[in-house]
């Protein structure tokens, strides 16, 4: 009698994860038909500016960190055929204001005395964790500008301390954020509205789940300024942005 | 009639090009009357901001400045700089980094001083005086206006000194690396001594437990216990509350005590490190 009864379970269950399996993937296959997306590479023309290297001596656990590949300034980097990293981009006009702020709760890394990634991009009120596994002592110290509204702190992490869990509260490009004990690490915060993406090493990017519509795209960079452009988004389909920054 | 109405049309024109003119940075008129109305609250005592301000014009404006944004006329003269009470952030607080001072706060500091800075002991004033003039401290910054201070950190009552907590303590100094920048012996040497800058960029020291200087928030045991817990905010000084248990903490202090030069407070704190012949922490010291 029970045996017969794990049989049939055995049948059914399968089924269900099967079916179960199926729903997830046609619901995401549908919102992603109902938004669009933004794609697009950033480059940059003429020299790129040398960045300098970092002597990182004065901790030794910072520079054994790097022993084989030294540490160099992260203010500008060019990758493959041009194409700039760490290019935020978001959308600046356009958008309704009713964007769901994402759940995904993004990490910033204290790694071989670096910050990993170099820029964060956040939405207001999204959650992130600052981290670090260096086995000295940092102190995180965000620099919100006064009149956004955003406020700062000063904490510390000595090597094994928790996750620090917080969030902006207000737009800002950028906050940006340095470690006082090691004066060459800064990077920073950039909290926008809305749907954004970060470029890669070779300066693409797509921004996903982008409702149809006509909106305004920045590309903020840190050294080299910010570029707008317009575009509009049909559902389902992908509009191109291309952007070109002057070496300085 | 319609000669009314042209007249009033011509004020209309008037008014909106005035509106125009006010960009909105500036704090209006009717906002400054609002802010004069800034009150603060220690104990018995009700500060009132508009009673502060003859007080305020006599002895703090000349660092301080007219509009309260450490730009006075003396202010290119002297280091470190008058604090910019516009922007709301204070190294002494009772309450964590990221948030306002408590009223007492600001009280504690204009009677204390701040050592080693042109900011003199105010206790000439009388306590109303020095009521009022918090009231006014905060009346400047628009961060008064929309947010509360922030909880009051917890001391627990202070424990026995005995050599276990002194050498716990040393053990915390050495974990949360107090010496990256106070230096092992507390001489202000650490390896990122020398580059440390506030958050306006100028360069900043940090504090020499060895010169017989005051600490700048105060020095009594609960003033240090609550200086690296809370962190001194616009500074370096990063708050260690996250990684700095309550317990672990007044070992802390005890230690940092042994640092100090003799003086009546620390003498039982220094004779137990001297009988228990503590060797400044190894830097070098491996962390788990």
């Amino acid at each position: 009698m029970k045996s017969q009864y794990v049989r049939k379970l055995a049948a059914i269950l399968p089924a269900v994860v099967l079916v179960g399996t199926g729903a997830v993937l046609l619901s995401q296959k549908v919102n992603a038909a109902g938004g669009g997306s933004i794609t697009g590479t950033v480059k940059l023309s003429g020299t790129a500016p040398h960045m300098k290297g970092i002597d990182m001596s004065k901790d030794p656990v910072c520079s054994k960190a790097h022993e084989s590949n030294p540490a160099k300034m992260e203010n500008v980097l060019v990758g493959s055929g041009d194409g700039l990293q760490n290019v935020v981009l978001y959308i600046s006009q356009g958008l309704t204001g009713n964007e769901p702020v994402p759940s995904q709760e993004p990490t910033f890394d204290q790694k071989g005395c670096m910050y990993s990634p170099h820029v964060l991009v956040l939405n207001v009120d999204q959650k992130f964790k600052v981290i670090t596994g260096d086995q000295t002592t940092h102190n995180i110290h965000p620099l919100p500008s006064p009149t956004a509204g955003n406020i700062g702190w000063n904490k510390s992490q000595p090597p094994g301390a928790p996750p620090i869990e917080t969030s902006w509260k207000n737009e800002e490009v950028a906050i940006p954020v340095k470690c006082n004990i090691h004066p060459w690490m800064h990077g920073y915060f950039v909290v926008v509205k809305g749907p954004y993406a970060t470029t890669d090493d070779k300066g693409s990017y797509t921004i996903q789940n982008v409702p149809a519509g006509s909106y305004t795209v920045t590309a903020w960079q840190e050294d080299l300024g910010t570029q707008t452009a317009k575009v509009t988004v049909a559902a389902g389909s992908a509009a191109k942005a291309d952007f070109t920054f002057k070496g300085k | 009639m319609p000669t009314k109405l042209l007249k009033w049309s011509w004020l209309a024109v008037a008014a909106s090009l005035l509106l125009a003119a006010t960009s909105p940075a500036q704090i209006t008129s009717y906002e400054e009357k609002d802010r004069l109305n800034t009150e603060s609250h220690i104990g018995k005592y009700a500060g009132h901001a508009q009673n502060a301000a003859a007080d305020y014009r006599r002895y703090c404006v000349g660092c301080h400045g007219e509009l309260g944004d450490g730009n006075g006329e003396v202010a290119q003269w002297i280091d470190p700089k008058p604090r910019d009470f516009t922007l709301g952030i204070f190294k002494c607080r009772s309450t964590p980094t990221g948030t306002l001072p408590t009223d007492e706060d600001l009280f504690n500091t204009i009677a204390r001083g701040l050592d080693r800075s042109n900011m003199p002991i105010w206790n000439v004033f009388t306590k109303q005086q020095r009521a009022d003039l918090v009231a006014w401290v905060k009346h400047f910054s628009p961060r008064f206006q929309k947010e509360k201070p922030g909880t009051p950190i917890e001391i627990p009552a202070e424990p026995e000194v005995t050599p276990e907590r002194v050498k716990a303590g040393q053990e915390v100094f050495g974990r949360v690396q107090c010496w990256k920048c106070h230096g092992v012996e507390g001489m202000a040497n650490g390896p990122s001594a020398s580059t440390l800058t506030d958050d306006l960029n100028r360069p900043i020291l940090p504090y020499n437990f060895t010169d017989g200087s005051r600490p700048k928030c105060g020095s009594t045991d609960q003033d240090i216990y609550r200086i690296f817990m809370t962190g001194l905010d616009g500074t370096p000084m990063p708050s260690f509350s996250d990684n700095i248990k309550p317990d672990e903490a007044w070992d802390l202090v005890f230690y940092l005590r042994t640092l100090q030069p003799h003086n009546t407070f620390n003498s039982k704190e220094r004779q137990i490190a001297k009988q228990l012949g503590l060797k400044p922490v190894n830097p070098n010291a491996p962390t788990q």
